[in-house]
């Protein structure tokens, strides 16, 4: 047998000594180490700035200068002028809208994918894919030539001679809004709710069947309890983000379907309030928070409670 | 064990609070196919490992022939492993996956080639070179992945488990093919395995591992005979185990009170046990003993124990039997070779007698 | 009876899927549709079919300037994203680090800070540190939104891997670099090839951190911002919407396809699952 001859390599040229064994082995040190300059410079780029989006919404502005001064000023302008409140209700209200809609609509289409597609998935993941990928200026953008008064829906509608006058009330309106956001962000809403539901195992399905159970019940009793991470997570994604846009109330809100992201804008744009611009960042985050984590809670609380 | 070509001395290595490997000493043989034998956990892969070079012991140290590789890196290490997933590069063929190792040192196109060619035809899978990773069963990458490391020409090839994934048949032609291998190269072979038989049929020596400790450490035959602690003795095939107290000693001789089973005599019995007193854990493998109904003329034996015939299962060749015997909680098992037209396997319920030699018994020190 | 039954059901839920798939598509249709229409106003009837939107999108210089700087940005952002992300992904992976869970919490914090909390707070960063805004500004604030969906791309490459892989190219002599080029790099390529993609067309598209974080140079959406406050622009921003569009679609499937390569056994995932 041509193998059976000299056998073995060269030992070692040097043992290292104790500190080498030591971090040598430390997996930890060596995971950490190569983290490190992602973790610090992601952490670096957000602490530092939301620091100073801190601090400058305790501050105020006095004519051209920022006065460092600590003052609850802006925050009370931000909570307590009315106008101010309303809005965050409204981009609340408006998110939340949104938020249960897409997510409303975008749990069969995920279950239809995880459970349905068969050899088709993958196809059927991409196409859900792309809408996520492009341009989100382009898909706000899409809706207000669709809704607008001279635009796709009033023209088609009045070439076909179904309505006489274009109908105004479809732009420039929180309507609008809604229909928009919802829209844009559909396809986020899928990704999470198909993640879950495709995690599911099967054969738990199979039990349920074997123990007696028709598929309605199996979905209610199996399905959606265990996919309801995956939709909590989803209604997170699209709720928190959405609360914050500022494309599509500025291109089809109008007036009326003016949302916070707005006003925030004016202040570091044309206005210059930046601590009071701060300030309604700071509020509209908390507000998005405390809202988020109270729905998580309940929403935990409603799932634990299926049998 | 200073002929031992590789040495483990004091090895241990702790997971936090976890002693995975406690205080292994071991002397492995040049040229011996040796196998680490244990329940999963026991600590067997991880000793493996660290001879490797996967894993770095906490205290002791690993030699090889001399040379001290307790902190070298695995890539300079007279070893090479058989990875238990077999480890096959997906994104190279067979041919660069055997040459994977060989190319560092850049060797002359020529010589890889008859290298690499002479691993395949070893490996029996001559032809097999262009074909890709998916494109091979288990068994055959299983081969890939032996021919892989052997191409390397070790010192030591070690095995992690690497017969795990095949079924039953080819598991046991693998075992065939390995051995006559290692044989045949006459390399050192490190073998992990949970599979007591494997073991058994494959090694020159096995090393008893639980708990991370090394238990005993002997060859099949001495293992199975004379296990030398109920850990070992359980481990390794089937055993009946009584417990009971030294009663007569005479020379090596011993009668030993074992309750509900009565007096059973001991032939060459070990030091602790040849005095009055001792209390001993007495155990007896299933084949040694013989099973007759009762009543139909058993041959006169030292030991023996009636009780009732409470399942038999008929192997072909011979039966295993389990029988309830009054204040023992769970039922001996006989293991009997099935001769004549009427083996006791069909009278379940019946009243038995079991016996067997005193020289059967094995003697363990009670821990 | 019963089987039938679940036929049924199953038309259904797959009528439903694709009448939601044309929600996704149809509106967005609408700009390439009317891209081609032979009229300065978006409404129907359709007048007929030109091409003068496309040239005279084409011809714009301030439209190639911003197409530039958005190239440069996008390839920028794509490469350090995709680094970053890919020294993150593999410790993440390969190594038992403690706190993992919070550490992947952090990098994906950006996903859940809305866009304009981000823009206004890093204006004022670089306000603060009197840093002039400028395409470098907008890398910057990209890269922080990019590295989140590199991790994410990158991990679900990782995770799939067989550890004893790169053991078994330095159990054959290779050290621990040469086992990661030669081993562990081919087989995450599909993963970065998708990551630089996807980051790059994240960056491309993005238009809110741009918008706070540019100075005088625009970017590609910048551009178009521009452009929507006249309507007689609106159809060439259709021609190039569409455009966009289409392109984007194209580099999607591609990173879908690039990722999916030799993982033939796992059951296909979204990105950013």
């Amino acid at each position: 047998m041509a193998l059976a001859e000299q056998y073995g390599k060269p030992a070692g040229r040097r043992a290292p000594g104790r500190l080498g064994r030591l971090v040598r082995r430390s997996d930890a040190a060596k995971g950490y180490a190569l983290l490190s300059p992602t973790l610090l410079i992601m952490a670096a780029a957000m602490a530092a700035p939301m620091l100073l989006l801190a601090l400058y919404s305790f501050w105020s502005q006095e004519g051209t200068a920022v006065d460092t001064r600590a003052t609850l000023a802006q925050y009370a302008i931000a909570i307590g002028r009315p106008t101010y409140r309303a809005l965050f209700y409204r981009s609340l209200a408006i998110s939340g809208l949104v938020t249960l809609v897409t997510v409303v609509l975008a749990y069969p289409m995920a279950y239809f994918v995880a459970f349905r597609a068969g050899r088709a998935k993958f196809v059927w993941l991409i196409l859900l894919t792309i809408p996520f990928w492009t341009s989100y200026l382009l898909r706000v953008f899409a809706w207000k030539v669709i809704l607008g008064y001279n635009g796709v829906i009033n023209s088609g509608l009045m070439d076909l001679g179904l309505i006489r006058e274009p109908l105004s009330f479809l732009l420039y309106n929180p309507a609008a809004v809604v229909v928009t956001l919802a829209h844009a962000w559909a396809a986020f809403a899928i990704l999470p709710i198909y993640v879950s539901l495709e995690k599911i195992d099967r054969s738990l399905l199979e039990a349920a069947a074997d123990l007696g159970d028709g598929a309605v019940r199996r979905f209610f009793r199996i399905t959606l309890p265990l996919s309801m991470p995956g939709v909590i997570g989803a209604a997170v994604l699209v709720f928190v983000p959405t609360t914050g846009d500022y494309v599509t109330p500025t291109l089809v809100g109008g007036s009326t379907g003016v949302m916070i992201a707005n006003v925030i804008e004016v202040q570091f744009d044309r206005i210059g309030n930046w601590p009071l611009g701060a300030a309604l960042a700071m509020a509209s985050m908390a507000a998005v928070a405390i809202v988020t984590i109270l729905f998580v809670q309940a929403a935990r609380l409603a799932t634990a409670r299926v049998r | 064990m200073s002929d031992g070509f590789l040495h483990i001395a004091g090895v241990t290595k702790r997971f936090g609070d976890v002693t995975a490997v406690d205080n292994a000493d071991l002397g492995i043989a040049r040229g011996e196919f040796f196998s680490l034998l244990g329940p999963s956990g026991c600590g067997k892969t991880t000793l493996l490992r660290m001879i490797a070079g996967f894993e770095f012991p906490d205290e002791g140290e690993i030699t090889i022939d001399g040379a001290r590789i307790t902190d070298e890196p695995p890539n300079r290490r007279p070893t090479n492993m058989v990875f238990q997933s077999y480890a096959i590069f997906p994104h190279l063929n067979v041919f660069d996956n055997i040459a994977y190792g060989l190319r560092r040192e850049r060797p002359a196109r020529v010589e890889l080639r008859k290298r690499v060619e002479d691993a395949l035809a070893m490996i029996k899978l001559e032809g097999f070179g262009g074909r890709r990773a998916d494109q091979l069963s288990g068994g055959q990458r299983q081969r890939v992945a032996l021919a892989r490391a052997l191409v390397m020409r070790p010192k030591v090839l070690l095995l992690d488990e690497p017969l795990g994934a095949l079924d039953k048949r080819l598991r046991e032609a693998m075992q065939i093919e390995l051995r006559q291998l290692q044989k045949s190269i006459g390399i050192t072979f490190v073998f992990v395995t949970h599979d007591q038989e494997e073991a058994l049929s494959m090694s020159d020596r096995i090393a008893v591992m639980s708990a991370g400790r090394v238990l005993q450490v002997a060859a099949p035959r001495t293992l199975y005979e004379g296990p030398n602690c109920r850990e070992v003795a359980d481990f390794i095939g089937t055993m009946n185990f009584f417990e009971g107290t030294t009663t007569w000693v005479e020379g090596s001789n011993v009668v030993a009170d074992a309750g509900a089973a009565g007096k059973l005599k001991i032939a060459n019995a070990p030091e602790f046990a040849r005095k009055m007193g001792a209390h001993v854990l007495l155990a007896v493998r299933p084949e040694k003993m013989a099973l007759a109904l009762t009543g139909a003329g058993t041959a006169s034996s030292a030991n023996r124990l009636s009780g009732t015939l409470a399942a038999a299962a008929y192997l072909g060749e011979r039966s295993h039997y389990q029988v309830r015997v009054e204040g023992f909680k769970e039922p001996i098992a006989v293991a009997a070779q099935n001769e004549g037209p009427e083996p006791a396997a069909h009278h379940t319920g019946a009243s038995v007698t079991l016996t067997w030699p005193a020289d059967a018994m094995i003697v363990l020190p009670t821990d | 009876m019963g089987a039938r039954r679940k036929r049924q059901g199953g038309y259904g839920l797959l009528a439903y899927a694709l009448l939601y798939l044309a929600f996704l598509y149809v509106p967005v249709m609408f700009l390439p549709l009317f891209s081609f229409n032979d009229s300065a106003f978006i409404a129907f009837p359709l007048t007929g079919f030109t091409t003068r939107w496309y040239s005279e999108m084409l011809a714009d210089s301030a439209m190639h300037h911003a197409l530039l700087n958005s190239l440069k940005v996008g390839a920028t952002v794509s490469l350090v994203s995709t680094f970053l992300g890919l020294l993150a992904a593999r410790a993440l992976t390969r190594y038992r680090v403690p706190g993992g869970g919070l550490v992947l919490g952090v990098t994906s914090l950006p996903l859940l800070i809305p866009e304009i909390v981000l823009g206004i707070s890093l204006l004022i960063l670089l306000n603060a540190a009197a840093i002039p805004l400028s395409l470098y500004s907008v890398v910057a604030g990209h890269v922080l939104v990019c590295v989140p969906f590199a991790i994410t791309v990158l991990m679900s490459r990782f995770e799939g891997f067989d550890k004893s892989l790169e053991e078994a190219a330095r159990d054959l002599g290779d050290g621990p670099l040469k086992a990661f080029v030669r081993v562990t790099l081919p087989l995450a390529l599909p993963g970065i090839v998708a990551s630089l993609l996807l980051t790059f067309l994240t960056s491309f598209d993005e238009f809110l951190i741009a918008f706070f974080l540019a100075g005088t140079d625009a970017t590609l959406p910048l551009y178009i911002w521009g452009q929507l406050r006249f309507p007689f622009k609106l159809p060439s921003v259709l021609a190039l919407g569409a455009m966009i569009l289409v392109a984007s679609a194209l580099l999607v499937v591609l990173a879908e396809w690039v990722r999916s390569l030799g993982v033939r056994e796992r059951s296909p995932t979204m990105v950013g699952a």
